[in-house]
């Protein structure tokens, strides 16, 4: 054999072992099945109605879960995120009261960006873990949103101008569902296409060897949570605008749960360096669909969560054994 | 031959291994005389870790024989291996960080009553163990503290303690200063006079021929020729590895002509393990840096870069630029290093080939922040073609690489940034031959186009085949600087031993 000919042989060799490529899709297959299942048993679910109304619900925790992945692809986790969601919504709601609809938007958008980027700064320039930081920043957050409401519920019936933001029907769907597309593609082009979403996957890869290639660790991560914040502030906000109404609730907090089962369910990676927005997408939608399914079919409610924690069980089990075997 | 049956501790019979499409191993047959070293050599990918980890039960064969003392064996894990009396020393040492030396020896096999471990009990049979050995190893200490040498012991006493007979070591010493390699290698002449047999793996040559009293040759999972130690030279051995002869290790030397430039120069560089470094390097110069490990060699490399702070001193470029702040800036500033550990420090594990060779030049090859894939690819393929990258599809993941491929994909990442200086720290640690003699290729191509190279190694050959001068340091200092004939194996061992020679006469 001459060299030539040796050296395509060895290429070939080694592919991507079936375990591996199996993760990357993963997650499509038993959605697939889910929903065909639900298709053929509920009359009701296949229906556009019904479907519209998944994604609208959905919309929040979509936009969340988009940008909790790049953050948890370069090496980080946001527990933060439903109590940033809770302040943009207050702190919109709040404005909308007093100011113009422009300017309560923009602020609630702004406030979930000030968090995130605390949260960058701090878990990076002052090396506190990422969970203990943001985990802190969520009982913060928490309380300043309730100083915001007073401990009230913030009611924008009267305002209906405001409502436009997320409930405006443009081609039979409504804004909210809209916004999240271009939110969620937005996120995900930056990941999948861009120098900073490349350098998320080195600095969640190994952050030494991205630190010693030229990469701006810190800065990049900084980038990722202040993106997850900035998401959950429009998300907050596209939610309030959605039911006219705003409360700082404790119960948001488990709003980060969800994101973060949303992602992992999805096949992104917890330790970092391996994940897509398009796979989180799928993810979140899988486990609506789960709920969905119970309601539609009449199921106990109570099964859901035990669910739930199972499909969340059996998604890290897979990651682990891929990363034994690949 | 004159051997008794009984004196055949380990056989293996037709051996074969594959992993996926790859063969790992076919037909190896071979035995192992009880109370002796016997050797495994072969490039990265011949099979001889599959070979070692077979016999210690991490895997089992697809097909032949294992025979251990008369019987045939099918290990199922290590654990089984170990109830056989067949442990393994791994070259990174598994040990427990947090727990003591002595709790690490008898991790599962505490002396205890009633599930408490009896500490006192512990304690004594440690003391009785490491005496036995010849270490003075402190059995209190935490075994996260130890150096590599040391927690390489602690797996020692761990199979002595088992009562191992056969003991498969996977490049022991690789991770080893000079000293605690003669110190290991003491260990094993003491473990084979106590009649325990040792199956070693190396990749060091003249270890193996120091050492062993057999050697077996793999090439492409197949046993060239197994031989006794004494008619091996280490010519002989690299020509049966290859299948062929290797002309010369080194390429012929091209010295800097003597008004070349000077490209870098470092001032009184003071940095943590660095005191007051003072050199200059020159276009097309290949300056060696030799020293113990631990001498601060790469702590200056890392200093230089800007992997680690400065506290003083400078370190500037032929054009005035100041590098040494952080690598990215060393990087654009002409600077550029291959650190010492590829797994820890070089690549990303996870993404592909073609990421991992672009990742310092992604920036030119991106519009407005966005990635031009096709450029990327076809800037990654050519670099990657021409350092000879090979083993798995660019797309692949560089894990899928063996070592020396691996090393070179960083090689290729670091040419893209076409650097007028460049550091490589250990460039050749965990490589293959082939891909040694290729890396040396890349530094002497490197330098004949101008740059300046500042190589480190633990290898004296290498510093005495390929640098123009050498500096010699120790305890974090610059100790002497050799160039020319007098770049000797002696002159740069009595300066980097020199401290303690001193100390010791004092």
């Amino acid at each position: 054999m001459n060299a030539a000919a040796a050296k395509l042989a060895a290429r070939g060799r080694l592919d991507t072992p079936a375990l591996v490529r199996l993760r990357r899709v993963g997650i499509l297959i038993p959605f697939l099945i889910l929903f065909a299942v639900l298709s053929l048993t509920s009359s009701s679910f296949a229906t556009k109605v019904n479907l519209l109304n998944i994604l609208d619900q959905q919309s929040a925790t979509l936009i969340i879960a988009a940008a909790g992945t790049l953050v948890l692809v370069a090496g980080g986790i946001d527990l933060s995120v439903g109590a940033t969601y809770s302040l943009a919504a207050v702190t919109s709601a709040h404005l909308a009261l007093h100011t113009t609809p422009a300017l309560a938007i923009a602020l609630g958008i702004g406030a979930g960006l000030l968090v995130g980027l605390a949260n960058g700064v701090i878990t990076t320039t002052f090396r506190i873990n990422a969970l203990i930081t943001t985990l802190a920043m969520s009982f913060i957050v928490s309380g300043i949103a309730s100083l915001v409401t007073k401990g009230n519920l913030l009611v924008l019936f009267d305002k209906p101008s405001f409502g436009k933001f997320a409930r405006t029907e443009l081609l039979t769907v409504r804004t909210s569902i809209w916004l999240m597309i271009v939110a969620v593609l937005a996120i995900g082009f930056v990941l999948s296409s861009t120098t900073a979403g490349r350098y998320m996957y080195a600095a969640g890869g190994n952050s030494e060897a991205a630190r010693l290639a030229g990469v701006r660790v810190n800065a990049i991560r900084i980038l990722a949570f202040a993106i997850s914040g900035g998401a959950a502030g429009l998300a907050g906000v596209i939610d309030t605008s959605r039911v006219l109404s705003a409360q700082a609730s404790s119960g948001d907090t488990a709003l980060a749960f969800t994101v973060l089962a949303g992602i992992v369910v999805g096949g992104t990676s917890i330790l970092g360096g391996e994940g897509a927005v398009w796979r989180t997408v799928v993810g979140v939608l899988f486990i609506a669909l789960i709920g969905n399914g119970y309601i539609l079919l009449g199921l106990d409610p109570l099964y859901e969560q035990i669910t739930m924690g199972v499909i969340l069980l059996l998604a890290v089990g897979l990651d682990a054994l891929t990363r034994r075997t690949g | 031959m004159s051997a008794t049956a009984s004196s055949q501790y380990l056989e293996l019979l037709d051996v074969a291994k594959h992993f996926g499409g790859v063969q790992a191993l076919s037909g190896v047959s071979l035995t192992v005389a009880r109370g002796t070293v016997h050797a495994l050599v072969g490039e990265n990918g011949a099979g001889k870790s599959t070979l070692g980890r077979i016999v210690a039960g991490a895997l089992a064969p697809d097909v032949g024989r294992v025979v251990l003392d008369g019987t045939p064996v099918a290990f199922r894990s290590p654990r089984e291996a170990l109830e056989h009396r067949v442990a393994a020393i791994a070259q990174e040492p598994f040990v427990v960080p947090q727990l003591s030396v002595a709790e690490n020896v008898f991790l599962g096999v505490e002396p205890r009553s009633a599930g408490v471990v009896r500490n006192g009990k512990l304690g004594d049979s440690y003391a009785e163990l490491a005496q036995t050995a010849g270490f003075d190893l402190l059995g209190r200490i935490p075994a996260g503290r130890l150096r590599t040498a040391d927690q390489q012991k602690v797996e020692i006493l761990r199979a002595l303690s088992r009562d191992a007979q056969l003991i498969v070591m996977d490049e022991p010493t690789a991770a080893l200063s000079a000293r605690e390699t003669e110190q290991l290698h003491e260990i094993v002449r003491r473990l084979v006079a106590a009649g325990k047999t040792i199956l070693l793996i190396s990749h060091f040559l003249r270890e193996v021929l120091a050492l062993a009293d057999t050697v077996t040759v793999l090439r492409d999972g197949r046993v060239v020729r197994t031989a006794p130690a004494a008619r091996e030279t280490e010519g002989s051995l690299v020509e049966a590895m290859l299948g062929r002869s290797l002309t010369s290790t080194f390429p012929p030397q091209q010295p800097p002509a003597r008004d070349a430039r000077v490209v870098l120069r470092v001032q009184e560089l003071v940095a943590p393990g660095v005191e007051a470094a003072t050199f200059d390097l020159r276009a097309g110069e290949i300056l060696g840096i030799a020293g113990l490990v631990g001498a601060g060699r790469t702590e200056l490399a890392r200093a230089l870069f800007g992997a680690a702070r400065i506290s003083s001193g400078t370190a500037t470029l032929a054009d005035g630029g100041r590098v040494g702040r952080s690598p990215r800036r060393s990087l654009s500033a002409g600077l550029a290093m291959i650190p010492e550990s590829r797994k820890d420090e070089g690549l990303i594990f996870a993404r592909s080939v073609t990421e991992n060779a672009t990742l310092s030049r992604l920036r030119s090859l991106a519009t407005l922040g966005v990635v031009r894939r096709s450029r990327e690819r076809t800037t990654a393929r050519s670099m990657l073609d021409e350092c000879d990258v090979r083993g798995a599809h660019y797309s692949a993941p560089v894990a899928a690489l063996s070592g020396g491929n691996q090393q070179k994909v960083l090689f290729a990442r670091t040419l893209l940034c076409s650097p007028r200086v460049l550091i490589a720290d250990e460039p050749t640690r965990g490589v293959d031959i082939g891909a040694k003699r290729a890396i040396y290729d890349f530094l002497t191509t490197l330098a004949a186009g101008g740059a300046g190279i500042i190589l480190i190694s633990s290898e004296l050959e290498e510093i005495l085949g390929l640098a123009h001068r050498v500096l010699v340091m120790r305890r974090g200092r610059v100790v002497a600087e050799l160039a020319g004939g007098a770049i000797q194996e002696g002159a740069i061992l009595a300066a980097a031993f020199a401290d303690e020679t001193r100390g010791a006469a004092a």
